[in-house]
């Protein structure tokens, strides 16, 4: 991957100027590269991470995991049935899996009963659902790659030599 | 009053002139400090879970006086692989308490009453009071900021007498993050070679060096036998707090050393070298991702400290920047003391690494990058309101 991109994915906030003395690349390269991959869809967004765990957001309160069982199209494999699932807001990703069910989505809503509906009256009844299982998610440790815990107190010596 | 029943040559040993700011910073809350001497990551997780299977696994026992065979092999091979620098597993590794217990010991297996040892100011707290409590006179070469504090082979020529037995020589450097290309080191080179002089080569730093390839001392023509490579885990993997260092050099130093070691430490913990062994086998990615976070700050740091009159030049290497506070007027201790009281930020007076450079202060940028920023805003705020 384009070390302009590894940058960037480590900290959005990085300035074009940062990147180019770090990655040794001329300031208007870096800059001309990063245009080229928003227009490639490369670079989709800039946003912060923030930890559910610890803000109360009602559209969000409740998340789960729902394993869907799909019957594949002719000519279409699972890409059209994908497509009508993760039009839904509700559902925040959307996976393709191999094993014992096809895709694996996460769904977000404001409380138990929010989801359950979701599944019952949008998910289940689709056409090419077979069938559902949903698990609700009790705590989040790791996403992404960051730990969700609070950046823990620094431990060293407040001064050394 | 009482006779006091300390020994002469610890008496006389300067009492560190920074121990009450020392304590200041300490006694203080909610303070960014800039004047930490160690990395701010934890050592990498897999290390530290290889370290916690030994303990489960029962390595509990002392080892060999010179360090596991398993941690001198992978040593031994590392250096081969990232230097071509050859040391026998044998007999030319010895496996220390850090780097600092590394520099006690080869000074005392060296060092015959009148021996001079040169050490290079600003530096390291240990060098001197350690070589001096070996019993050498210690020669100081006095660094010129307008040299961008760097030895040169004529600073060198200047200090060397006929009792001069060896140099201790450390890049990239703590406090300034000056680092030597091989043009440089071979210069320097030439001169010890002229006069048979021992390099005790303090490497600790040299993963994290930003500009050129680091060269170890040892690797320079005709060096090797004349040269005792200390290096550790401390900085490169963020091993601080385990205390392992290695110190490789010609056979009989390294027999001389491994004798007042068994005498005095008899081993490093094995939990510590079995944490050691899985940093240098294991996965070199976390190391490249702290160089890279340590590059990003020094370009930061350096362009904001700059911007604002404390002028300093880049490091090579290190996590330190040694700025002048020529532009406040004061001194380093009453910059260090005012910074403090006002802005809460903590740095170390220059004063701390040689008399002469009262005019400096070291910043450390091992604080993640949002203090950072705090930090540099609060000083600038500061240099403003002077």
């Amino acid at each position: 991957m384009d070390v302009i991109l590894e940058l960037l994915q480590k900290d959005a906030r990085i300035t074009p100027q940062e990147i180019s003395k770090l990655a040794k690349i001329r300031v208007d390269e870096v800059k001309k590269r990063i245009k080229k991959y928003e227009k490639e869809g490369i670079l989709l967004g800039y946003r912060a991470v923030v930890n559910k765990e610890l803000v109360k957001d009602k559209e969000s309160e409740v998340r789960a995991l729902i394993e869907v069982k799909v019957a594949p199209q002719k000519d279409l494999g699972f890409d059209k049935v994908a497509e009508r699932i993760y039009s839904f807001p509700e559902v925040k990703s959307c996976y393709l899996l191999s094993g014992s069910y096809d895709l694996l989505l996460v769904v977000e809503g404001r409380d138990l009963k929010t989801v359950s509906r979701f599944v019952s009256e949008k998910l289940s009844p689709m056409e090419n659902v077979r069938g559902t299982v949903t698990h609700f998610l009790l705590k989040k440790y790791k996403e992404d790659g960051i730990i969700l815990k609070c950046a823990e107190e620094d431990r060293r010596l407040a001064i050394s030599y | 009053m009482k006779k006091s029943l300390v020994s002469h040559k610890v008496q006389v040993m300067p009492p560190s002139g920074i121990r009450v700011f020392f304590d200041l910073v300490l006694g203080m809350k909610e303070v960014i400090s800039l004047g930490v001497g160690e990395p701010d990551f934890v050592t990498p997780w897999h290390i530290r879970e290889s370290a916690i299977y030994s303990i489960e696994e029962g390595y509990t026992s002392y080892t060999s006086n010179k360090g596991l065979v398993k941690l001198r092999t992978y040593v031994s091979q590392d250096l081969k692989r990232r230097f071509g620098l050859h040391y026998g597993v044998e007999d030319e590794i010895l496996i220390t308490v850090g780097v600092s217990e590394a520099v006690d010991l080869v000074l005392r297996a060296l060092i015959n009453p009148g021996d001079k040892v040169i050490v290079c100011s600003p530096s390291y707290v240990s060098y001197a009071p350690v070589a001096e409590l070996a019993g050498a006179e210690v020669t100081r070469i006095v660094l010129r900021s307008g040299n961008g504090f760097k030895l040169t082979p004529d600073d060198l020529k200047k200090a060397i007498e006929p009792d001069t037995k060896a140099i201790i020589f450390n890049y990239p450097c703590n406090p300034t993050g000056v680092s030597y290309t091989k043009t440089e080191l071979s210069a320097i080179n030439r001169v010890l070679e002229r006069h048979g002089i021992l390099v005790i080569s303090d490497e600790v730093y040299d993963e994290l060096t930003y500009d050129f390839a680091h060269t170890p001392f040892a690797t320079l023509p005709g060096a090797k036998e004349r040269t005792v490579y200390l290096n550790g885990f401390s900085k490169a993997y963020a091993m601080t707090g385990w205390r392992v260092g290695y110190a490789c050099g010609p056979k009989d130093i390294i027999a001389a050393m491994t004798k007042i070691h068994q005498y005095t430490i008899m081993c490093v913990p094995i939990m510590s070298q079995m944490a050691a062994c899985e940093a240098v086998v294991g996965t070199r990615k976390p190391v490249e991702d702290m160089r890279q976070e340590y590059m990003r700050r020094r370009e930061f740091v350096v362009g904001r400290l700059n911007g604002m009159g404390l002028s300093c030049r880049k490091p090579q290497g290190t996590f330190y920047v040694f700025p002048s506070v020529k532009k406040s007027k004061m001194n380093g201790m009453d910059f260090a003391s005012k910074l403090l009281k006002e802005k809460k930020v903590a740095v170390v007076p220059g004063t701390a690494f040689g008399p002469e450079y009262d005019g400096h202060i070291r910043i450390s940028f091992a604080t993640g990058f949002d203090k950072l920023r705090e930090a540099m805003d609060r000083m600038e705020e500061y240099m403003k309101g002077l």
